[in-house]
């Protein structure tokens, strides 16, 4: 099963019509872009053009978690990484679509902590404050969060606290990660702690101006030799 | 009943960065040599510049046999053991595909910490309990083999001390070399020259190290364009100088290597007499052995102990070249950790760095400084540098400036703090002791079914007490240079798997407490050779892997030169 998993999520997604402008064809070449940009936010993509902006289109099917499974983790991940006065956070980045993706495929060992983890702040919210941990205000939904990293709930796997760093650090890479994995979207997690994006050189002139470089959001997999077609340089 | 292939002169075991350096002057001088490595081919373009396929999710190295067969650990014989994770790729070209790279050779007092010891200092002075023993040559004898690898792989770095003379851009305490790196070393950074200036304003001597990347166009190779994702990650370039893309490739070219990628080695064959005839390797559904004159094992140290321990025969009851029980005796992993971290209140402009490209420091190496009024021998090499990548970097200490991890007041942090934080690196003499050994795990087996390494062993008192005279210099350093905030960790006691280990088939002229001779062969079993770290008997203070190199390069220039007395 989850070998099937892996094999499902690591496969390129179908590629779709490229809005090809010749000035970026070696950028769009790989299928292996297309699917990322139609994943990872198309918005990225119609900005790189330098092009009218158009609404991107996004495209996310949950692959294991189930709708109410996001919803609890959406709110989770936000609070750990708000949206706030400083600018986007993890829900800007779609963390908890990134995850339900990573728990898929690569980190699938995670999913059943996430299950029962996600089940267990549901029912202590209903049971105990009255109502889905969704329709709670933010106070009480921090309280939890706080309960949980100091290790005060049950019903964990493999415990409170153990669940609370797990959710941290997939919260995490959903902002920070490549946003070929479906967070980071539109680069709003490397945006936000100044970093200036993949470069495959970097002069010295580059490094000195280190977080003052102009970012230029590139993910590894818009430049060519890392997509599944980079090699066809024909 | 396993095929039986066409013979061959030589069979590796392992084309990591050991035995593909060993496949070059085999092959140069004629053998037909056979490269049976676990491992595919991989290339630059598997090496993208994405932190979370290499660091977090360990593309590739995680879904390969190494991860099937992680050694277990404990501190003592008391402890229970328990399975790790382990650190090395499969691969052509073995961990020199996502090492750091830095490429040093070992100073002159690791190859006699005991006798140089007892001059300085008189006797009573190595710890109770350490098996330690001088090297069976100095640091003169390796020299012509350091320099043979530096200049076949491409090492750039800054000589410190060419022929008697010294030069203090260089590593002051090295030992002398006979020419300069062929490179320069790795540009300096604003990073490495704001630590450079406060180690001087200290009266240290701070220089860049060596690392096995090019700096100029070497060989066909570009040079190293400092995009970062180093650590951990191939090179996209070719500019790191591993053996996949140096000596194995040249050793192609010759006609006479020929790499089985896939084979796993489960067993070094010997006849009735203890005679070495070959290797039993596993390749898909397929079961083969391969007769050799002569094998080396360079399958990393944990797999070198393991395959001699389960080839066990009826020469050898207890393991292969194990009469005198020395198969895993004499482990040490060096000891790494107890990092000291920094907060500046400046951007370090360290996002394009990579770790090989750093300051470093040698005063409180080795002996290079005076114990006399100390209660340890050895020192640490302290090393600040540039590597940082954006997941890592969000996971930064808050040095305890937010009351969580998480939320609006931690966000602010690490949006101010990202390029702020610095931790250092700091490696530290490591001793063998007689309650530090591998041995085959009772309990758990590998995929195959056959017992994985178990690592029992601590760190001692001497270890620790360096680990804290290294943190204090540390400290020191980073506060000159501006820091705010800093964080010691914690010295650990256990000794996990280790990407640096050492020992368990020692080199010695004592057969009685050395598994290899001083040319790498078995003393009881004489055409099986051993390549990789778990030759060296000391760590010295710094990254084993161009000493490991120069060893292999020496047994196999030995082994050519020498053949019919190893082969026959
Ligand atoms: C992240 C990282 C950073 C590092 N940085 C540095 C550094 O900066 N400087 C430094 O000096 N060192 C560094 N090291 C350590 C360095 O990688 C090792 O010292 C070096 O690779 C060891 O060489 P080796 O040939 O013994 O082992 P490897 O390079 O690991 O090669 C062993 C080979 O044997 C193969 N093999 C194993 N078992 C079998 C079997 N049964 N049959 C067939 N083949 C087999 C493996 O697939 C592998 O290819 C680093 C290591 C890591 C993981």
């Amino acid at each position: 099963m989850a070998q099937k998993n892996r094999q499902r999520s690591t496969s390129a997604p179908a590629a779709e019509p490229q809005p090809a402008s010749p000035g970026r064809r070696n950028l769009l070449k790989g299928a292996g872009l297309v699917g990322a940009a139609a994943l990872g936010g198309s918005g990225t993509l119609i900005a790189q053009q330098g092009a009218e902006p158009a609404q991107p289109r996004i495209r996310e099917a949950l692959e294991v978690l189930t709708a109410a499974e996001v919803e609890t983790l959406e709110i989770l991940c936000d609070l750990l990484i708000p949206s706030d006065e400083n600018g986007p956070g993890a829900r800007e980045a779609r963390a908890a679509h990134y995850i339900d993706r990573a728990l898929a495929g690569p980190d699938a060992e995670d999913l059943e902590a996430f299950r029962i983890g996600l089940a267990a702040i549901e029912d202590y919210a209903r049971r105990y404050r009255g109502r889905p941990f969704a329709r709670l205000i933010r106070d009480r939904q921090e309280s939890i969060l706080l309960a949980l990293q100091q290790n005060k709930l049950d019903g964990f796997l493999p415990s409170a606290g153990g669940f609370f760093d797990l959710l941290r650090n997939h919260a995490i890479n959903g902002t920070f990660c490549d946003p070929y994995y479906g967070g980071n979207r539109d680069f709003v997690g490397w945006d936000m702690i100044r970093y200036p994006g993949v470069r495959i050189g970097a002069s010295e002139r580059d490094v000195e101006l280190g977080a003052d470089l102009p970012p230029n959001h590139q993910s590894a997999y818009d430049y060519p030799p890392y997509t599944k077609t980079g090699g066809n340089r024909a | 009943m396993p095929r039986r292939l066409a013979g061959a002169d030589v069979a590796i075991v392992g084309l990591g960065a050991a035995g593909g350096i060993a496949s070059l002057p085999l092959a140069r001088a004629g053998m037909k040599v056979i490269g049976l490595e676990a491992g595919g081919w991989l290339s630059p373009r598997d090496f993208g510049p994405d932190e979370l396929r290499n660091n977090y999710r360990n593309w590739p190295q995680a879904v390969q046999k190494a991860a099937g067969e992680a050694p277990t650990v404990r501190a003592t014989a008391a402890d229970r053991a328990v399975q790790g994770g382990h650190p090395m790729m499969n691969a052509v070209g073995g961990t020199s595909m996502h090492y750091w790279a830095q490429s040093w050779r070992l100073n002159p007092w690791d190859f006699r910490v005991v006798s140089a010891t007892r001059e300085r200092y008189g006797p009573g002075r190595v710890p109770a309990g350490s098996t330690v023993e001088d090297w069976p040559f100095d640091h003169t004898e390796l020299e012509p083999f350091y320099d043979r690898v530096e200049y076949a792989i491409g090492v750039s770095g800054q000589a410190g001390n060419v022929q008697g003379e010294i030069d203090s851009r260089g590593n002051i305490f090295e030992g002398p070399r006979r020419r300069p790196y062929p490179m320069r070393p790795l540009r300096a950074s604003p990073f490495t020259e704001l630590m450079g200036d406060a180690a001087r304003r200290l009266g240290w001597n701070p220089f860049q190290g060596p690392a096995a990347i090019a700096t100029e166009a070497y060989d066909g190779r570009p040079p190293c364009q400092y995009h970062g994702f180093c650590n951990r990650g191939g090179c996209h370039l070719r500019s790191k100088s591993s053996t996949a893309f140096t000596a194995i490739p040249k050793a192609l070219e010759t006609g006479n290597l020929e790499v089985v990628p896939y084979a796993r080695v489960i067993r070094v064959v010997t006849d009735n007499d203890g005679r070495v005839t070959g290797v039993e390797y596993l390749k898909g559904n397929e079961h083969f052995f391969q007769p050799a004159r002569v094998v080396l094992l360079a399958s990393y140290t944990y797999e070198n102990v393991r395959l001699l321990l389960l080839s066990a025969s009826a020469a050898f009851p207890d393991g292969l070249a194990n009469h005198a029980g020395q198969v895993g005796r004499h482990y040490l992993s060096h000891h790494q950790g107890a990092p000291v971290t920094a907060l500046f209140d400046r951007d370090l402009h360290n996002w394009y760095g990579l770790p090989a490209q750093g300051a470093a420091i040698d005063e409180w190496a080795d002996d290079n400084f005076d114990h006399s009024g100390l209660d340890f021998i050895g020192g640490a090499n302290l090393w600040a540098h540039t590597d940082r990548r954006p997941m890592s970097a969000a996971r930064m200490s808050t040095f305890g400036q937010t009351a969580r991890n998480w939320g609006s007041d931690w966000k602010a942090f690490i949006m101010k703090n990202a390029d702020r934080g610095n931790s250092s690196y700091l490696q530290k003499t490591t001793l063998p002791y007689e309650d530090n050994y591998l041995d085959l795990d009772p309990e758990v087996k590998d995929p195959f079914g056959l017992p994985v390494i178990r690592i029992t062993a601590r760190y001692h008192d001497n270890e620790l007490r360096i680990a804290r005279f290294a943190q204090d210099r540390m400290e020191q350093w980073y506060r000159e240079a501006g820091a705010t905030r800093i964080i010691r960790s914690g010295l650990g006691n256990a000794m996990g798997a280790s990407t640096h280990a050492y020992g368990g088939t020692r080199m010695g002229d004592n057969a009685e407490t050395n598994v290899v001779d001083r040319w790498g062969f078995c003393h009881e079993a004489p055409n099986l050779g051993i390549l990789g770290a778990s030759v060296m008997g000391t760590s010295g203070a710094r990254n084993p892997t161009l000493t490991a190199q120069a060893l292999a390069w020496r047994t196999a220039d030995y082994l050519a030169n020498n053949w019919s007395a190893v082969a026959e």
